[in-house]
């Protein structure tokens, strides 16, 4: 007899069950019953902004390499297990050829975007030639905690290519995923905790978006959204209460299975740019006349 | 006489010695320059000003005529004016003081005389308390020693230290001036650490440099000196005169430099008591000014006298 | 010896006569002065002695929408047809003219918001004619600007700009729209218009097409009919945290790119080992510059407890050397408050502090009798929990908070819902490093304080905005990515 899997969250580096002990039946194309996954509740969000913040800012000051080190990883461990992945997607409907694809893909986006983690920093900084005697930089710099909802039309490559370019910038996020399709977020997250990403930088919730979009969207310690097809109305009512601290807020309409749709851009959307004076002492000879 | 220091004490003093940050000092004086003194204010600071000139002679050629020139011009400014000041002082080599001790007799004019093998300094030790000690005894009233750079730059402060202790005892009644040749030592924090220990060994007048070498009196060495003068008050409750020397040579600088001793130290430095400046064309400039203020007409040279 | 030891300075006046005034200003709408619909005008007022300076048109909603039509016909028609190069000398030729008036621009800043001359005279003027400079040679190497992208330009920009700094907002936000390729309509503070107004002169004067620029005065509503207009693509708003709240609220399922530059409450730290008396410096132009009207002010002083007390006497000391007065005073540091309103709030927030049981000083001066003047304020030992340290007040007033480690600073300094700006104090290079990295603030001055320039980028962190105005990523705001 087949062991069926329990799909759980991905907070703060571990697996919990929702507080909340809900699940809810993930089905195939065809309507049967694959999987069962957690609804996550409003405190399942609150417990995964805490462990995001916690994360923050050790993860924010290692270094660039580091973080790309670690990205490097992630795409290995995704090689490793491709299979799983691929028969995922297949299960949650996709075609084998699609899903080949787009675990394909998403290894490749992952490989392209650890690349970036130490790279980004010196196309977005600039050293601003002043009319005073200081020395003025830019540099970039993580925006803190970020709220994603994942794109609701993929189960693995949307969700990647939401989550790498954010994280690699020092950010740490709470995802909510595909509601329809979550267990390669699920199964994405085993990935994670097991490529060296310390704990809190990424977690995962499965759910309703309308039930846990609004708490994450009005969370005051979260400090900017990246939101991906979802419901009209949903998306107003989350960039209203977004504005209680001032979020950025990105909507992406992306098939992110493109290649356009990776990039710097997705990088610099989610850093804030800090601008560092220093003076500068004018060193003049000092004379002797005997 | 105050107690002298060790080393350890110098380390001590030079602990609270705050850093000096160049471009913050040339932002506080664009702050005094864009001032606008004019009017009464004007008048008041060219006749202050010139009231706390140490009109100088220090050249190798300098004779006892020059040096009566010089003191007749100290007490006669420009007699066609009236309500003018004398200067403080007049500022000789120890040979001359004798001279303008005489030519200044029956003046409040003070004699300050150059010492300690001015300018270098560069004499044994027991050359420079001689030289001290021949200005004294020739009436000198004021004794503007120079400092060994050499070892201060090589971080002999001690023997800085000892040096003008030594000839602060030498001087008596004689008001002890300290030239560091700002010149010459380098940043504006070496200077600020040689005036907290010009100030801990004994100065009564810290100043910036001989008149020998470029820069001289720029703003933001005397701001850094006014610094430490003003941190010394702050701890002790004791005044220290400060004395801008080469450079200032017009009405427009000495009125700033004014402004900026007014706003960093406070009123009660606005004496010649307190405050000098060594100078030798900027008497005249002063003059000038003075003059075109009272008269509304701008002024020539050719009618001020060039002692 | 002679002694003359009291040396107060003359008054200095700036003459005004250089100013040409209207007695009346209509809307600037394509290339025209056009009367507002309700014909409706109201006064702009002389803070500094509550004289009546000139009338001002009121736009209504008709139009606003009059002026972003004219914007969208100098858009397509003209302005988005136009070379980089040919945009570029426009642009150019702006800051020339500006310059050539910079005297007059400088008394009329000064006559219309308070401000001391010296600073209108120093700072505002020359910073706003430097920043079309700066902006005019962009306009051409927008391709260089962002490698690997191809940039285009959004379209009609509106533009709303404070009381603070009225003329320089304005260059903040037109210039860098322009040199992108988009037309504007501005809307200046209702009371400092007349710079903008002064500004559209030169416009026409530099031969300006119709359209590119429109200025529409009036109070919050016009503006808001400006940030509510559908055929808007860019809203640049400067301004308090509410207002740029209720228009990202406005701007929810539009397409409108939106940047905003709000308020702030900023930390400016001082370590023991820092260059102490430039750091005093450091805190009067951080807190006293522009009469504390300045969003980025350091309005929150950290002293670390070793040299608290040395620093209170130095500041208190050094506020006697700060003249208050007459901004027509060439030797004025603190003008008049912007507005009788602004006054009262900040005359509020002196008596929450002193509720709260702060200490407070102010220094012994004269206030003039008429006008709307505030001495500069300390509120000694604040704690972080007071309303004082926490709100923005917008004017002369500053908290000193103590503080024992460095970690503890930086917890305190980041404990505030904006992240404009900070300072930092210190000799020691490698602390400013590391300091300048945790605290959250988009401009973080070390060693110096409240600096700016058109090649450096400038907003917040937080509550206190989002997008850059200045460099390189100034350009950001006013372009997009063609796909």
């Amino acid at each position: 007899m087949e062991i069926l899997k329990t799909y759980k969250l991905y907070i703060g580096g571990q697996f919990p069950r929702t507080e909340s002990g809900r699940t809810y039946p993930v089905r195939g194309a065809n309507g049967n019953h694959v999987a069962n996954a957690c609804l996550g509740s409003r405190k399942d969000v609150r417990n995964a902004v805490q462990a995001a913040r916690k994360a923050q800012s050790a993860w924010a000051v290692r270094s660039g390499f580091n973080r790309s080190q670690i990205l490097y990883r992630i795409a290995e461990i995704l090689e490793d297990r491709k299979a799983q992945f691929v028969s995922e997607l297949i299960s949650m409907g996709s075609s084998t050829a699609d899903a080949q694809n787009e675990v394909q893909s998403s290894i490749d986006r992952c490989v392209y975007y650890a690349g970036w983690s130490d790279k980004y920093q010196a196309l977005l900084s600039s050293v601003n030639p002043v009319a005073t005697p200081h020395f003025n930089f830019s540099v970039p710099e993580a925006m803190g905690v970020v709220g994603v909802v994942s794109c609701q039309r993929t189960g693995l490559i949307g969700l990647i290519s939401q989550i790498l370019p954010v994280i690699l910038g020092g950010n740490t996020i709470v995802v909510i995923a595909n509601s329809d399709q979550p267990l390669g977020a699920i199964s994405f997250a085993e990935v994670l905790a097991t490529s060296d990403v310390p704990g809190g930088v990424v977690n995962i919730l499965t759910g309703q978006i309308a039930e846990l979009l609004p708490t994450l969207a009005g969370h005051m310690d979260v400090n900017a959204l990246s939101l991906a097809y979802i419901d009209a109305d949903l998306l107003k009512a989350a960039q209203e209460v977004a504005i209680d601290n001032l979020k950025r807020c990105s909507v992406y309409a992306e098939d992110f299975t493109l290649q356009t749709s990776q990039g710097l851009a997705f990088i610099s959307t989610f850093q804030e740019i800090k601008t560092t004076w220093h003076p500068i002492e004018q060193l003049s000879g000092g004379g002797s006349g005997y | 006489m105050i107690d002298s220091l060790n080393s350890a004490q110098i380390a001590a003093l030079f602990a609270l010695t705050p850093a000096i940050d160049q471009v913050g000092i040339h932002e506080r004086i664009g702050r005094i320059q864009t001032r606008s003194i004019k009017g009464t204010a004007k008048l008041q600071g060219l006749r202050m000003a010139l009231s706390m000139i140490d009109l100088t002679t220090l050249e190798g050629k300098d004779t006892l005529g020059k040096v009566r020139q010089l003191c007749f011009k100290a007490q006669h400014l420009h007699d066609q004016a009236t309500g003018l000041p004398t200067v403080a002082a007049v500022c000789v080599y120890p040979t001359m003081v004798a001279e303008a001790k005489k030519a200044l007799v029956s003046s409040n004019i003070k004699v300050a005389s150059v010492s300690t093998a001015f300018p270098a300094g560069q004499a044994p030790f027991e050359v420079k308390k001689l030289d001290t000690l021949y200005a004294v005894d020739n009436g000198a009233d004021e004794i503007d020693m120079v400092i060994s750079r050499g070892r201060f730059l090589a971080g002999d402060y001690q023997f800085v230290y000892d040096e003008i202790a030594a000839i602060k005892a030498l001087c008596g009644q004689a008001r002890l001036k300290v030239i560091f040749e700002t010149g010459e030592l380098d940043t504006l924090d070496q200077i600020r650490k040689m005036s907290d220990l010009a100030i801990a060994a004994g100065a009564d007048f810290i100043k910036t440099s001989t008149g020998k070498i470029q820069p001289a009196a720029t703003f933001p060495v005397v701001l850094t000196m006014l610094g430490a003068i003003k941190d010394h008050f702050d701890k002790t409750g004791q005044m220290i005169g400060m004395k801008p020397a080469g450079g200032i040579s017009s009405a427009k600088l000495a009125l700033q430099h004014l402004l900026l001793v007014k706003e960093v130290l406070g009123e009660a430095w606005l004496t010649n008591e307190w405050y000098r400046f060594g100078a030798s064309s900027l008497a005249n400039d002063l003059l000038l000014q003075y003059q075109k203020q009272v008269t509304g007409k701008y002024q020539s040279a050719t009618y001020f006298s060039i002692d | 010896m002679m002694s003359e030891n009291t040396w107060n300075l003359d008054p200095a006046l700036e003459s005004t006569a250089i100013v040409q005034l209207n007695t009346q200003y209509e809307l600037y709408i394509d290339g025209k002065w056009q009367i507002p619909q309700s014909a409706t005008y109201f006064p702009s007022v002389n803070p500094a002695d509550e004289s009546h300076l000139s009338q001002i048109a009121q736009a209504n909603e008709a139009d606003v929408d009059k002026a972003v039509k004219a914007a969208r016909a100098a858009y397509q028609n003209v302005w988005s047809q136009l070379s980089g190069a040919e945009r570029g000398k426009y642009l150019f030729r702006i800051a020339r003219l500006m310059q050539e008036k910079s005297r007059e621009l400088a008394v009329l800043e000064t006559l219309d918001g308070g401000k001391p001359i010296r600073e209108s005279r120093d700072i505002d003027i020359p910073l706003a004619c430097n920043h079309f400079f700066y902006y005019a040679g962009w306009a051409d190497k927008l391709e260089e600007a962002f490698p690997g992208q191809q940039m285009a330009s959004l379209g009609v920009a509106a533009q709303i700009t404070p009381w603070n700094f009225p003329l320089l907002m304005l260059a903040w936000k037109i210039a860098p729209a322009l040199a992108c390729g988009n037309t504007v309509v501005l809307k200046p503070a209702e009371t400092t218009s007349l710079t903008a107004l002064k500004f559209a002169e030169i416009c026409q004067e530099a031969g300006l097409p119709a359209g590119v620029v429109n200025i529409v005065t009036g109070y919050g509503d016009t503006g808001a009919a400006l940030v509510a207009h559908p055929d808007v693509d860019k809203i640049a708003f400067t301004g308090s945290t509410a207002v740029g709240k209720q228009i990202q609220r406005a701007c929810i399922g539009t397409k409108k790119k939106l940047t905003l530059e709000l308020g702030g409450k900023s930390a400016n730290i001082i370590l023991e080992d820092a260059p102490i008396d430039q750091a005093v410096e450091g805190v009067i132009n951080a807190i006293f510059f522009n009469q504390g009207h300045v969003c980025c002010a350091g309005s929150r002083l950290f002293i670390q407890e070793s040299i608290a007390h040395q620093v209170v006497e130095k500041l208190k000391f050094r506020l006697k050397s700060i003249y208050v007065g007459n901004p027509l005073d060439k030797n004025t540091d603190i003008g008049a408050i912007n507005s009788k309103k602004q006054l009262e709030t900040i005359h509020n927030y002196i008596s929450v502090g002193l509720s709260e049981g702060a200490e407070m000083y102010q220094p012994d001066c004269k206030l003039p009798e008429k006008g709307y003047y505030c001495q500069p304020t300390l509120f000694l030992d604040v704690a972080q929990s007071s309303r004082i340290a926490q709100e923005e007040i917008f004017g002369p007033v500053l908290t000193v908070q103590t503080f024992r480690t460095i970690e503890e600073v930086i917890q305190k300094a980041n404990n505030s819902p904006y992240g404009l700006a900070a300072g930092v104090w210190t000799a020691n290079g490698a602390r400013i490093f590391g300091l300048s990295s945790q605290l959250q603030a988009g401009v973080v001055w070390a060693n110096t304080y409240n600096k700016f320039d058109p090649t450096s980028p400038f907003g917040g962190y937080k509550e206190s905005g989002f997008g850059r105005e200045g460099g390189r990523h100034g350009l950001s705001a006013y372009l997009q990515i063609k796909n």
